[in-house]
């Protein structure tokens, strides 16, 4: 059987996509060919909200179906728009019940309620405290911790006014929003609204459906993602660089291996604590294995990764082929994207499947739940549950070669430090860069890994084509990891595939031009170092006058929907490849590809393949530039003395 | 290719806080603990660590914090293969370094206690002593007015050494000619920079700008330390405030490094410590540059520069702008030759200076009789004498145009002092009928001769006051009989100039000047120059100012009507206080021009004097900026100016000139001039006739016997003893409180 080079460009996949063909167990991989996407799904033109359906409306050849309509007289539009207004409401409660539990999980740190974990980061607590209009002066880490906690809590029900990190925009984007109205008031709110709005008979114009679809998104990226950043930095530290190793290479064959999957650092991180137990590494010996080795899967992974240096054993598609290395003790998955084929491969092996979130149960899976107050117990028992299932190893092991060093970690502040060190701290260097144009633009890369197109193909053709022509690329999540595997998240990237600006830029700095700032839910980071970019000056006033694109080339999830949708609605061009789920309806699609610009001076666009999108965004960025009066070299200004004089 | 720059860094950073390590434990042991370290004669104590960290060493225990600081900032080393960032903890790593060579300097002071000349301006050739080591701060306020007033835009710290003494002496004379002040240290292949200025017989020391600070590496500090204290003293930063130190170096200082040989890892240490100020390095080697601009304005490392073009790379790698005079004259010039002097056997024609007649006049002509650029030399020239020769002098420059005034004959006069002083060769003292000139026998050498003089004043006339007259032509006459023929016409001319400066009152003028041309350092501090108060600089007085405003109406010195008078007493005036709240950015919302105590002027931090209250005495007592010993107030000069400094308002204290001490308006509000008991010594005789005189006019002509000095009175309750026994009539005055 020849090698299915189609299904992925990384080498370690490819083979365990063969181990498994060979031993004929099922993967993504298998079950892509056998179920293909829906035709009228995939352009969102079927309406299943009421029972009077489900209404199939797709484009019609023949003259006389002009007019697409639902029985109950909904237009095309108002069905796209719906289906799109739920997606990401989905993504936008994914996000922000993650973010809830990292609240409550905090708050009951901050009160001494949990088991292993601490407030780690008091500087930023002081910050994101101050952030919340917090009197701080006089108060204990553990008053302000506690305080903090609660107001925090307070966003996800709020009923009025305007969410907190709103005002953490820059004013001209807050201007923006306030004009058409879309600030979110709190964020459960949104997302309940949409439910509501998208209900049988209720929004039925397109155009307003989408404003609270922005809203929602909004209370995203400005709301629950935010905050879920905000408060795991100070609870497990704001990230700094760190060196890491990725892809399936990392497990090792004389040790429990240990796959930690999903989307929470909470149980991740009392996992990497637990290994550090004497009693279970002592237990590891009498099992005959060499040590305790933990790996990431996913987003988990991008966390402990950035905090830790946990080796990452792969993104999204490769969450089958870790077990089918036949090295897996144990897998723990918590929330979001872990897919439930995960059970029959488990079933091949000795491999345990544990699941942690009192959310998330899988039929057949082995179920510890995670509670905080006793987290470092439950850790403990699930490091023991692995180390004791070590000797009913049964297969042939193959753990690929493949390992490829990373450096990671790079939260806005630890970007700020990077430009300045300790005593110049600040983005001038970077915004400098742009001006001068050494660097080009900035780009988000961002999103999921999609089976229906060759896994990591998009990432990196995208990001490669990126900094050839000098854009700084900002990365999480799986196009984070895709990065990482393709050896992109190395300093030596720069001289090797980045354009001749950018290579220099790094080189002056020591970074790779790819910066990996984690997980999905941290392209809140993105938000915050495209503000502080604004604030520094010399690049317009708001986030939309920034030579800047966003890009999701292998996107899947709700999740990528809601992210995409704040970030355009932040003020940034953002293209997603694979498929787009308005194109049933023009207007829609119209609206949101075009007519946004006007609205919100970022707008959404599809492009499937990876080099046009790269260019599309190039050209975007390249007319952001011009705007800017920055596309061309300015003559180097000497300064005098009245020059010193008039700078106040 | 910065790698490997930010590896030597940190590689360097580390060898130099071990080394000051060393030298920490090895004076704890011999000096213990509480004794006391520092720099000698400042207020800033380790100026950089003060700056930065605002921990005030003054004791050998102090130093173990700040190497805590050290150890904390400087990194492990850059791995060689996938590296962590670098460029941020290099710049960390240079700090530390910057910290530590201080460290390192003040045990120098310690153990070492003559390796320095300590509070001197001049080198001692003929002892062998050259190294000046820091700068105290009389010697720092002196030379920082011209970074403020921009006679001096900024400094090349030069490291290490040229290839041979004569590139060494072309690299300094072009750095001179573009007024950069010259700070030299380290060295490279056993030869210093300084060595072979002295071996290419320039002269250096302060007055030159080409400032031996040391021939070691840690030396550099002297220069980033000099850097912090402008910003301390003149921008009002305190310490502690590191980015708004940096910041204002970066923007206002316009200071480099420039490497000269082999760079070692210790050289990179430090060049990354001064990117943080904005300082880059331009060396002549072929080391590895970082190009990319954003914590210095433009590049951070320049590299492989031939000799004959490092000096115009480094101003434009610093982004620098200076004007470099271009006078016709067969020798250099520029503000940093004003310091030279030419003594002894240089000297090939002495002219003035109580030996012979010297006497300069400027005066108006009409149009038709001045035919502009003509220079008359009547009498002996150099060619016409031997070597060592002295001859009468007398020099009139007759000025002719539409805009030209009477009023500013005595401000273009005023100005030939610094104007000739600054020819290369040539020293110059003095001003009127009591001008001395020296023309050394190096300047004759290149073909000086007296009508260059009469070029310098043309060219420099045009440049500088272009704008108010239209010709000058210029007559020197050496022959004794014309020269007291001029000195007769010319003291008639002084006697009728100084009889209506005398007159001219406050309330004879209905506009008053501003000067706020020290705001590229205190951007707060806004002057108002009225007739009765000359600038706090003593500088500029308010006839320089109406000059000044005609020859550039968009410049620093605007007129500002008077306006309603608020308060006679205190010299409040509703336009003064509008324009200041104004010009000073809101900061400052009233000003009296005759009080200390109610809404006084601010400083710049250049002021020739600060007077304090003293309030058990009822008086007030004022300080030069030469005295350097403590004054009754409880405060050396230099910390009254850090407290008045920097634009800010302190009631109680007030910067003022000299001159101004015996102006009628002089603390009007505060009771005047007869509240004065207590000044230096040396100033009072300066002044004394000036004293007297006004004394007489107050009706105590015995004043200035009632004045204390630091001979009868050190504290206060002296003062208040002194001045009791006197019957100073200030007891009776009513109370200042």
């Amino acid at each position: 059987m020849d090698k299915d080079y189609t299904a992925s460009i990384d080498s370690a996949t490819i083979d365990l996509i063969e181990k498994a063909k060979k031993e004929e167990i099922e993967t993504i991989f298998s079950r892509a060919e056998e179920i293909k996407p829906c035709p009228i799904g995939v352009e969102e033109s079927c309406c299943k909200i009421c029972a009077m359906g489900p209404c199939r409306l797709p484009r019609s050849k023949r003259e006389s179906r002009k007019e697409r309509t639902g029985v109950c007289g909904a237009t095309i539009d108002t069905i796209v728009a719906r289906n799109f207004a739920r997606k990401v409401a989905a993504g936008v409660a994914a996000h922000s019940d993650h973010a809830r539990e990292v609240a409550e999980t905090f708050l009951k740190t901050a009160r001494g309620e949990t088991q292993g974990f601490s407030i780690k980061d008091e500087l930023k607590l002081i910050a994101v405290a101050l952030d919340f209009g917090i009197n701080v002066d006089g108060k204990d880490t553990k008053e302000i911790a506690i305080e903090l906690g609660e107001r925090v809590l307070e966003e996800f029900g709020k009923q009025k006014g305007e969410l907190t990190y709103i005002k953490k925009a820059p004013v001209s984007r807050q201007e923006i929003w306030k004009r058409l109205g879309v600030i979110p008031r709190g964020i459960d709110r949104e997302v309940v609204e949409i439910m509501h709005r998208t209900h049988m008979g209720v929004d039925q114009d397109y155009k307003h459906i989408l404003l609270q679809t922005t809203r929602c998104a909004l209370a995203d990226g400005w709301g629950g993602s935010m905050i879920s950043t905000e408060l795991q930095d100070i609870m497990f530290n704001t990230p700094v660089p760190v060196m890491g190793s990725i892809n399936l290479g990392v497990l090792k064959e004389d040790e429990v291996n240990i796959v930690v999957h999903g989307h929470e650092p909470l149980l991740p991180e009392l996992l990497v604590l637990a290994t550090k137990d004497p009693e279970l590494k002592s237990l590891a010996e009498k099992v005959g294995a060499k040590g305790i080795n933990l790996a990431g899967m996913c987003c988990s992974a991008n966390e402990v990764l950035m905090r830790h240096g946990i080796p990452c054993a792969g993104n999204f598609l490769q969450q089958e082929l870790a077990i089918i290395t036949g090295a897996v003790e144990l897998m723990t998955v918590d929330i979001q994207c872990e897919m439930q084929g995960l059970k029959n491969v488990a079933e091949c092996f000795h491999t345990k499947l544990i699941t942690t979130s009192d959310r998330a149960k899988i039929e057949g899976a082995i179920h510890i739940e995670f509670h905080p107050d006793k987290g470092l117990d439950t850790a403990k028992k699930i490091l023991r549950l692995a180390i004791e299932n070590y000797p009913n190893r049964r297969h042939n092991v193959y753990i690929p070669s493949q390992i490829q060093e990373t450096v990671v970690g790079f939260s806005h502040e630890t970007i700020n430090y990077l430009l300045g060190g300790l005593f110049r701290a600040s983005y001038r260097p970077l915004n400098d860069n742009i001006i001068n144009g050494r660097i080009r633009g900035i780009a988000g890369v961002v999103g999921c890994n999609n089976v229906r197109t060759t896994h990591d193909l998009g990432h990196i053709t995208l990001t490669k084509e990126l900094i050839k022509h000098d854009v700084l690329v900002l990365t999480t999540g799986c196009a984070a990891m895709a990065c990482g595997k393709a050896g992109l998240l190395v300093p030596e990237a720069a001289k090797k595939y980045a354009g001749p600006g950018l290579s220099e830029v790094c080189e002056a700095v020591g970074i790779p031009p790819v910066l990996h700032m984690g997980a999905c839910v941290d392209n809140s980071r993105i938000l915050i170092a495209a503000t502080a970019m604004v604030k520094e000056g010399g690049l317009g006033n708001d986030i939309s006058d920034l030579p800047a694109a966003g890009a999701a080339p292998e996107w899947m999830s709700e999740k990528a929907l809601a992210i995409g949708h704040y970030f355009v609605t932040s003020g940034i061009f953002t293209v997603f490849g694979t498929t787009w789920p308005t194109l049933g309806s023009d207007k829609v699609t119209e609206h949101l590809f075009h007519e946004f610009e006007e609205m919100y001076k970022g707008m959404w666009a599809y492009e499937p393949d990876p080099i046009k999108a790269a260019h599309r965004m190039i050209a975007h960025i390249d007319k952001k530039r011009k705007a800017l009066g920055i596309d061309k070299t300015k003559e180097r200004v000497l300064f005098d003395m009245d020059m010193r004089r008039s700078l106040g | 290719m910065s790698k490997i720059i930010a590896s030597s860094a940190i590689r360097g950073a580390h060898k130099i806080l071990d080394y000051a390590r060393e030298k920490y434990r090895i004076s704890l042991e011999k000096f213990g603990p509480e004794y006391e370290i520092g720099f000698p004669n400042t207020a800033y104590y380790l100026p950089i660590i003060y700056a930065i960290t605002g921990i005030d060493v003054s004791k050998i225990k102090d130093i173990e914090k700040v190497l805590e600081i050290c150890s904390r900032l400087i990194p492990p080393p850059v791995s060689e293969k996938t590296h962590l960032p670098y460029l941020a903890p290099a710049l960390d790593a240079g700090m530390a370094t910057l910290f530590a060579e201080e460290i390192i300097e003040a045990i120098r002071y310690l153990e070492e206690p003559d390796f320095y000349l300590a509070d001197k301006e001049d080198v001692e050739l003929d002892k062998g002593k050259i190294w000046l080591g820091a700068a105290n701060d009389v010697i720092f306020r002196k030379r920082g007015v011209e970074f403020v007033d921009g006679t001096a835009p900024g400094f090349a710290a030069v490291i290490g050494a040229a290839p041979d003494t004569e590139t060494a002496a072309k690299i300094a004379l072009e750095l001179q000619e573009r007024n950069l002040y010259v700070f030299m240290c380290a060295h490279s292949k056993n030869s210093t920079f300084t060595e072979q200025l002295i071996e290419a017989g320039t002269q250096i020391g302060w007055p030159t700008r080409l400032v031996p600070f040391g021939p070691h590496i840690s030396a550099c500090v002297f220069a980033i330390g000099f850097a912090c204290k402008v910003a301390m003293a003149f921008g009002g930063i305190k310490p502690g405030e590191f980015r708004k130190n940096l910041i204002y170096n970066k923007d206002r200082t316009y200071a480099f490094i420039l490497a000269l040989g082999e760079v070692t890892d210790e050289w990179f240490a430090n060049a990354a410590g001064a990117i943080n100020w904005g300082f880059p390095t331009i060396s002549d080697t072929s080391i590895p540059q970082i190009l990319p601009t954003g914590i210095c304005t433009y590049e951070h490392v320049v590299s492989s520069i031939p000799h004959n073009q490092i000096v115009q790379k480094a101003i434009e790698v610093r982004g620098l702008k200076v004007t470099v005079s271009k006078v016709p004259i067969p020798v250099a010039y520029g503000p940093a030759f004003e310091g030279e002097r030419v003594r002894g056997e240089d000297i090939y024609l002495e002219m003035g200076g109580g030996r012979t007649i010297a006497v300069e006049w400027t005066t108006s002509k009409g149009m038709e009789e001045v035919e502009d650029g003509r220079v008359d030399v009547i009498g002996k020239d150099v060619t016409d004498v031997e070597p060592g020769s002295r001859l009468h002098f007398a020099m009139v420059a007759e000025v002719a145009g539409r805009r030209f005034q009477e009023d500013f004959e005595p401000i273009l006069e005023r100005q030939n002092h610094h104007l000739i002083n600054q020819a290369q060769g040539i020293m110059h003292i003095g001003q009127r009928d009591i001008a001395w000139i020296r023309i050394s026998k190096q300047a004759v050498e290149k073909g000086f001769k007296l009508k260059h003089i009469g070029r310098i004043i043309h060219a420099k006339y045009h440049q500088e006051f272009g704008a108010i007259f239209d010709k000058v032509q210029i007559k020197i006459y050496t022959d004794e009989e014309k020269v007291k023929e001029i000195l007769k016409l010319a003291r008639a001319s002084y006697a009728q100039r100084d009889a209506r400066i005398e007159g001219m009152t406050d309330e004879s003028v209905d506009t008053f000047y501003s000067c706020i041309l020290c705001q590229s350092f205190a951007p707060s501090h806004v002057c108002i120059i009225s007739p009765e108060r000359t600038g706090l600089c003593g500088a500029y007085n308010w006839l320089d100012c109406k000059a000044a405003y005609e020859i550039n109406p968009e410049g620093p010195n605007q007129p500002v009507k008077k306006g309603e008078c608020i308060d006679e007493k205190l010299g409040q005036f509703k336009g003064c206080n509008d324009y200041v709240y104004k010009a000073s950015r809101q900061k400052i919302e009233r000003v009296s021009l005759y009080s200390l105590m109610v809404d006084p002027m601010t400083t710049c931090g250049c002021c020739e004097c600060i007077a304090a209250i003293l309030p058990m005495c009822n008086g007030i007592m004022t300080v030069d900026r030469d005295f350097t010993d403590m004054t009754p107030c409880g405060m050396k000069f230099t910390t009254l100016a850090g407290a008045v400094g920097g634009g800010a308002q302190t009631p109680g204290f007030l910067g003022h000139s000299k001159y101004n001490i015996t102006q009628r308006k002089f603390l009007k509000g505060d009771g005047g001039f007869l509240r004065l008991v207590w000044m230096p010594k040396r100033l009072k005789e300066e002044l004394r006739e000036k004293i007297k005189k006004r004394a007489q006019e107050l009706g105590v002509p015995n004043f200035i016997d009632m004045i204390a000095d630091e001979t009868v009175a050190k504290t206060e309750e002296e003062v208040l003893e002194y001045i009791s026994q006197k019957g100073h009539p200030c007891l009776n005055l009513e109370p200042l409180l």
